[in-house]
């Protein structure tokens, strides 16, 4: 398992660079990782999605799809592909240090 | 740490779409939206039946048969469905449902709500020009996110350097 210094600690990255283990994230990381992937900077829109999926992901067991997150966090696919340009899918779980989703849809 | 912006960035995806039921419909709609939620370029391009999934009075209307359709079986069974059977009053509305049903369950979004998250995704969508004549359409018959009726000439110089996917 390969690891990366990000924000100061030492995290378990799989090969596409997610992170594997959920409790070595933390909010204080998230600007970090947001940093590695051209988010320069997390708004309050930012903070709900992560916090969304973090909440869900700890309910669910599972990271949620953009279907998802706009439909329960209430943030529109328009403003996710703002937020996380490009790929919002893998961006969003990428700051929240969760997998990339697994759903289709 | 990933490079989420470079990679296939350059990929252009076109997926035609020829038929107009509900199944076809959808599958055309879960390959779009994991396109452009990879950052890929997308264009559908919609054409003879397939026109029914950008028609605005049928979108919410498409159906899946079961008739000459022996992959679908009886709801709980390996048994498919003698044509017979299918063909008789009252059974496509009942497969159609039935499905209806199961991509709910599996929180897949109604065909026009999938189709509006798409769009808002940044995809094109385009009709054939030559199914618009012929079923003598008018542009207010379209759904409103269709950019626009296009010749088959000009898809040939939209999908310049794209992967095409034909449904």
């Amino acid at each position: 398992m390969a690891t990366e210094l990000i924000g100061g600690k030492e995290l378990e990255v799989d090969d596409e660079g997610f992170m594997t283990d959920p409790s070595q994230w933390s909010e204080e990381l998230a600007p970090a990782l947001g940093k590695e992937i051209g988010l320069d900077e997390l708004t309050d829109e930012h903070w709900k999605v992560i916090r969304f999926l973090r909440s869900d992901f700890e309910a669910q067991g599972e990271t949620a799809t953009l279907r998802r997150v706009s439909t329960m966090a209430d943030v529109s696919t328009k403003d996710l592909y703002k937020l996380f340009p490009k790929k919002p899918a893998k961006k969003m779980s990428y700051v929240a240090g969760l997998q990339k989703p697994t759903g289709c849809v | 740490m990933p490079n989420f912006d470079d990679e296939g960035a350059d990929r252009k995806l076109c997926i035609i779409v020829s038929k107009g039921t509900m199944e076809w419909a959808t599958a055309a709609m879960v390959l779009g939206n994991a396109a452009i939620g990879e950052g890929i370029d997308l264009h559908v391009f919609f054409t003879f039946w397939g026109m029914d999934a950008i028609i605005d009075r049928r979108m919410d209307k498409l159906q899946v048969s079961p008739v000459a359709n022996p992959s679908m079986k009886i709801p709980g069974t390996d048994v498919g469905m003698a044509n017979m059977l299918a063909g008789l009053p009252g059974m496509t509305a009942f497969a159609s449902s039935m499905m209806k049903k199961e991509m709910k369950a599996l929180d897949v979004p109604p065909h026009r709500e999938f189709m509006q998250m798409v769009a808002d995704s940044g995809a094109h969508f385009w009709a054939c020009r030559l199914t618009y004549d012929m079923l003598g359409l008018k542009k207010e018959d379209l759904w409103d996110e269709v950019d626009d009726v296009i010749s088959a000439s000009d898809f040939m110089e939209l999908s310049d350097g794209a992967q095409i996917i034909f449904i």
